[in-house]
């Protein structure tokens, strides 16, 4: 095709949207029958780059839409409308074990989606795509405020919907990774929920002190959101994924001060020694660190330190002193933590108690453990630096990329309904237009 | 049967959901604004405040009431009051006015075109007309409305003595160019150009009255043949596809340049609220202190607005002072109010009509005329003014209220309905691979 002449058009919609809203992709004026490659460019944070591209025909009329067309091939196939972003796998030549994770939400991640003849699969930088075109994809709506949080010696972000309010709140734990990550919790102050970003294992004091926080550390960031002007103080949850899970759980079922109106576990176990402190809890997973296994690929599988799940109650949080209701998501080929036994263990434990109607178990086959926010792209295993050994290994996640992406999407419209149904009044009739996501 | 009471202060927040779609768009956008979980049938007020760079205070609000399952959907919901009614899916924003109080004459202009325009839209608990500021919403979003997509780059132009911002659509290109031109009040005005290259144009916003240089008419066109051939040379744009955009003199300029260069050859013409009376061998700054010498014919009405539209009539009758449209050799759409009240703009359309008619090129000429639609045909959405202040351009005049004309609803309608004939007629005419029609 004659570059000089080429009418192609391609568009995009919406060019700015937040990271769980989809997109409509449109290929217009191509050749009829035209052979093209839609292809998603990425440069993260890190200096990494990453792709994703489908391979479509043209029909008559020389359009193609991504969100009805199938994909031929490439980094996925069939009709994928968000596939150009879930599917974004490092360049080749890129370092092994890369995971995708906005650490600065304040800015988009920029995605340059282009159209290159033919049926390609390689060499696209070497190559002047027919057309491209950039789209913004954001962490934060417009009018969210990002508040550092440093008081009571806590390391965490608040995020504040745009508004009067008030606002329900939510504290956002995530893994035994640690740091402070945001996004999540900005994405569900987007949604109209003030969140509380929250870095329980590397926070300020820990790297000072050495010592690891303990538990009034949480009780202080659920009091910081109850008694701000703008959160309504009785209608605060808290979602935990991964180690996050058995903080979550720990404060739901013992906590005197946290009073919380609902729970989201993600990728979780109850198992831990209960009264125990962070210390004890970690020491705890390496207790049986004989049976780490590794893949053939060198990656390390954690899942069965976990197991079996205990039957001594010494070791496995009270299910049945939980008041609020609770929404667990696991995927079921997670290979880092024994979610899917954890779960059914706590539906046994919550039905002996009598409390199982607080309780809603979302269970993806083909999932792993890094159940993200939608669109993220999968990650079957990363670099991960271990708490225990302060080493960096790389640790088998697990999931098939398209049964896991699918479940993220699942996973997340499912978690927004909840979080809406039990944080607001369940009285209106409706459920919440979340149609555009 | 047991009643259980919900104290307010233990039950969760019942407050009212508003989503706006998209938070961040382009201008030309259209919005979806939905309002969810209000109590049935109750009334309530959809408010939209916009902050100007000049720190002004711009507002627009519709009265709703919600259905039986406690909802408003703006696009399909009818207003029944407020600075706008009926059915109207983008009046938040274009019915916006200054808040009471506000300075005189003003006019809503993106200067920077690097950030967005934010606008706070609200839902208020009744049918409320004023002092918004001294009530809280029950709730309220921020929308972020763009005149740049991502991706296209803007880029300062120095160049042979043009000065100008040169916008640049992402991607490979080669793409169509336009030469953008602005009126009389001058300046550099880049927000059109900006959403021309969101749409796929390289577009050059040209400032072309503070150049000292230019004294004669003859350096004043060859000034913008220079403009022009740099858009043409630059390296991601298709040299034969390179098209003229102006709106008031900016047209004027447009119309003269298509007619008389020999070096420029426009693939096509948008003219947009323009007279052809271009006095031969005068430069535009002359053109521009003709209202003065005319100020007999200038009527200044009932309140106090000048009104400048007579002052031009008589020189239908002089070819000497029009434009020799009979040798535009290009597809040309002129669109114009019916209720301009600075330029004869019905009357010069028809005059060129003729003009082009009888020397054989009519069938390059497609006109759009909207009644009740004043001078100021902006991209969709922007507000109306009937009435502005103004202050002419490198001339020692001072600031005047000049009376632009128009009727609000049906000058956004006319906005709305020519950016699409625009779009469509520039999508002919610069990026089709048939040879252009003047039809659009």
């Amino acid at each position: 095709m004659d570059r000089k002449r080429c009418t192609l058009k391609l568009l995009v919609q919406p060019s700015r949207g937040l990271v769980d809203e989809m997109f409509i992709i449109l290929v217009q004026k191509a050749p009829s029958g035209f052979q093209l490659t839609v292809h998603a460019l990425h440069k993260c944070e890190d200096g990494h780059s990453w792709e994703a591209f489908g391979h479509y025909t043209a029909d008559t009329i020389g359009t193609v839409n991504v969100s009805e067309d199938p994909s031929l091939g490439g980094t996925y196939s069939g009709v994928e409308q968000m596939g150009l972003l879930w599917s974004l796998r490092p360049v080749p030549g890129s370092k092994p074990g890369l995971r995708l994770r906005k650490m600065n939400v304040q800015i988009p991640m920029e995605v340059t989606i282009s159209v290159y003849q033919g049926h390609q699969t390689e060499g696209f930088m070497d190559q002047v795509p027919l057309a491209s075109v950039v789209v913004e994809r954001w962490y934060m709506a417009p009018g969210v405020s990002r508040i550092p949080i440093t008081e009571d010696r806590l390391s965490a972000t608040l995020f504040l919907p745009p508004g009067p309010g008030p606002f329900p709140g939510l504290l956002d734990l995530w893994g035994g990774g640690g740091q402070l990550v945001e996004y999540r919790a900005s994405l569900l102050a987007s949604h109209g929920i003030a969140s509380l970003a929250l870095d329980y294992l590397t926070p300020k004091i820990t790297m000072e002190t050495r010592k690891m926080v303990d538990l009034q550390y949480f009780e202080k960031a659920y009091k910081i959101l109850e008694q701000h002007p703008q959160v309504h103080g009785s209608s605060i949850g808290m979602l935990g994924l991964s180690l996050g899970t058995s903080i979550t759980l720990k404060m739901a079922a013992y906590s005197e001060v946290m009073k919380l109106r609902c729970a989201v576990c993600i990728s979780g176990s109850h198992v831990q020694p209960v009264d125990g402190s962070m210390e004890d809890i970690l020491k705890h997973f390496n207790k049986n660190a004989d049976r780490t296994r590794v893949s053939e690929e060198n990656e390390f599988i954690w899942r069965d330190l976990l197991l079996p799940v205990p039957s001594d109650l010494a070791f496995k949080v009270d299910m049945g002193r939980l008041k609020c209701p609770l929404l667990v998501v696991v995927g079921e080929d997670d290979q880092n933590w024994p979610a899917s036994e954890s779960a059914m263990d706590m539906k046994e434990m919550m039905e002996q108690a009598g409390n199982s109607h607080l309780l809603t178990v979302l269970s993806y086959p083909n999932a792993g453990h890094l159940i993200e926010p939608p669109y993220t792209p999968h990650a079957r295993a990363s670099l991960f630096r271990s708490m225990a050994t302060r080493e960096k290994m790389m640790a088998l996640w697990g999931g098939e990329t398209a049964a896991h992406s699918l479940a993220q999407e699942d996973a997340w419209r499912k978690l927004l309904v909840f979080l809406r149904e039990n944080l607001y009044s369940g009285t209106n009739p409706g459920t919440p237009s979340l149609s555009h996501l | 049967m047991i009643v259980t009471l919900r104290l307010s202060t233990m039950s969760p927040p019942t407050s009212p959901i508003l989503s706006v779609q998209p938070t961040r768009g382009l201008v030309d956008e259209k919005l979806k604004v939905v309002v969810e979980s209000l109590p049935p049938g109750s009334p309530v007020t959809l408010h939209s405040l916009h902050h100007s760079e000049d720190e002004d205070y711009w507002e627009a609000f519709g009265h709703y009431v919600s259905d039986f399952r406690g909802m408003v959907s703006v696009s399909e919901d009818l207003s029944f009051g407020g600075t706008y009614t009926g059915k109207e899916d983008m009046g938040l924003l274009w019915s916006m006015r200054p808040v009471p109080g506000s300075r005189k004459g003003l006019r809503l202009r993106k200067m920077n075109v690097c950030s967005p325009m934010l606008h706070n839209i609200s839902v208020y608990s009744g049918h409320v007309s004023e002092g918004f500021r001294e009530q809280t919403p029950l709730t309220s979003v921020l929308v972020e409305r763009w005149y740049m997509a991502p991706g296209v780059k803007r880029i300062d132009i120095m160049e042979k003595g043009v000065r100008g911002t040169l916008f640049i659509p992402p991607g490979p290109g080669p793409f169509p160019g336009l030469l953008d031109m602005w009126g009389g009040g001058g300046g550099l005005i880049e927000y059109r150009s900006a959403l021309l290259a969101s749409h796929g144009y390289v577009s050059l916003a040209m400032d072309y009255f503070n150049s000292q240089e230019l004294e004669s008419a003859d350096l004043e066109f060859k000034y913008f043949e220079t403009a022009f051939n740099i858009i043409k040379e630059h390296p991601q744009v298709i040299p034969d596809r390179v098209g003229m955009f102006g709106l008031s003199l900016g047209s004027l300029v447009t119309m003269h340049v298509a007619a008389e260069s020999t070096i420029v050859k426009p693939r096509c013409c948008i003219c947009v609220s323009g007279s052809h009376f271009y006095p031969r061998d005068r430069t535009i700054k002359e053109v521009i202190m003709e209202p003065r010498s005319n100020s007999h014919r200038l009527r200044i009405d009932e309140n106090n607005h000048h009104v400048w539209r007579d002052m031009w009539i008589h020189l239908l009758d002089d070819p000497s002072k029009k434009v020799d449209v009979g040798k535009i050799n290009c597809p040309i759409l002129l669109v114009n109010g019916k209720d301009d009240q600075n330029v004869p703009a019905d009357e010069c359309a028809e005059d060129i009509a003729l003009l082009m008619n009888a020397a054989g090129n009519g069938h390059l000429l497609s006109r759009v005329l909207y009644p009740d639609t004043g001078h100021l045909i902006e991209p969709p959405y922007s507000p109306h003014f009937r009435a502005s202040n103004f202050k002419a351009a490198g001339v020692a005049t001072k600031t005047v209220m000049l009376l632009w004309g128009g009727q609000t609803k049906p000058h956004s309608d006319a906005q709305e309905d020519a950016w699409r004939k625009i779009l469509s007629f520039l999508q002919h005419n610069l990026y089709s691979s048939t040879p252009p029609r003047a039809k659009l």
